[in-house]
């Protein structure tokens, strides 16, 4: 099964929003809107302000995201 | 925890095995495939014949964020749907072409591979587009060899399509796969030649070429685009996954696991 085009970046969470969204900011500055992923939310994995994260871009929307990793 | 996960020779074994199941059961599907047959038959047999053989389904269930579990074993993709379709009452007619994408997990790992099959007698332009994205696949399997770049293979595939005149979906990709179905890395259907990770040996790849004929909405984007082609290229249906051509023309989907060795590419499953 194919798997859709996506682009990993780095990225720093600035702020927590409602219904588990998150404001982060990328390495380019760009201010994104992201969501946890499901994989994290299923490990009970808190994000906090300041949290070192990679985020999963669609290259068709580059405004939101999914947060996929948080680095310790 | 990223990066491609490198398998041992017993685990390549292992996959081979997934993958010869696949093959098998997608031969079997071929030979139903004719006027009046639904594409939820097809996909009732490859659930017996899976169960049969021991193995499970990568496909069924599968729910990637934001997308409802996928609901068959076995992805039927008629005409200007390029992948994902969704096995149900459709009947198939002759001149369609039909793209079956199909997944074994055997011993823990996941096997993966693509065929797309004429219905009768199809059209030149449908023979044509099947012929030459069976080929992109040829050209790009001849790629992965240590030393090699994954822009090798993408390169290999666009350059192939393109010199046919057809246009090579970039909205999906190849990936990764072992333990899991998709793992790192991506593997685009395009690129450049001597760019992008280096190919190891170890590494097992799921190269799945998606061509399509250019409609004139898609013509549009790309005579628009500054990025080289890179368009939003597939529409979605309601149901999450059936994704189909802008222009509804035809696309055709092939697809082989390849374990890269050190004497050069081995399809798994053959």
């Amino acid at each position: 099964m194919s798997k859709e085009d996506a682009i990993e970046v780095m990225a720093t969470v600035l702020e927590t929003l409602p219904n588990a969204m998150f404001q982060v900011e990328l390495e380019n500055k760009h201010k994104v809107l992201a969501h946890i992923s499901g994989k994290m939310r299923k490990h009970f994995i808190r994000i906090l302000p300041g949290d070192r994260v990679l985020v999963e871009l669609s290259p068709y929307d580059l405004t939101r995201g999914r947060i996929i990793y948080r680095y310790k | 925890m990223r990066g491609p996960v490198l398998k041992t020779r017993e685990e390549i074994e292992t996959m081979d095995r997934a993958n010869r199941v696949v093959l098998e059961i997608l031969e079997i599907l071929r030979g139903m495939i004719r006027p009046g047959v639904t594409t939820g038959q097809l996909n009732a047999v490859a659930e017996e014949e899976l169960a049969r053989r021991g193995a499970k389904s990568p496909f069924k269930g599968y729910a990637p964020m934001g997308l409802p579990p996928y609901p068959g074993v076995v992805c039927i993709s008629v005409n200007d749907v390029i992948v994902h379709g969704i096995p149900g009452r459709e009947r198939l007619r002759e001149g369609d072409i039909v793209g079956l994408d199909f997944g074994s997990i055997l011993d823990g790992f996941v096997g993966d591979s693509a065929i797309t099959v004429g219905v009768g007698e199809v059209s030149e332009e449908a023979a044509s587009l099947m012929d030459a994205t069976r080929e992109c696949l040829d050209l790009a399997i001849e790629e992965m060899r240590p030393g090699k770049r994954l822009g090798d293979i993408g390169a290999a595939v666009q350059e192939h399509a393109e010199s046919r005149g057809f246009h090579v979906i970039r909205s999906f990709v190849g990936h990764g796969i072992g333990r899991r179905m998709h793992e790192d890395p991506q593997v685009q259907n395009y690129g450049r030649r001597g760019r992008g990770l280096e190919l190891k040996e170890g590494m097992v790849l799921a190269v799945e070429p998606m061509v399509c004929v250019i409609g004139e909405k898609l013509a549009a984007r790309l005579e628009k685009s500054s990025r080289d082609g890179m368009v939003q290229d597939v529409r979605t249906d309601p149901d999450g996954w059936t994704a189909r051509t802008l222009d509804g023309t035809l696309a055709a989907h092939f697809e082989n696991s390849i374990a890269i060795t050190a004497d050069g590419p081995r399809v798994l499953g053959r």
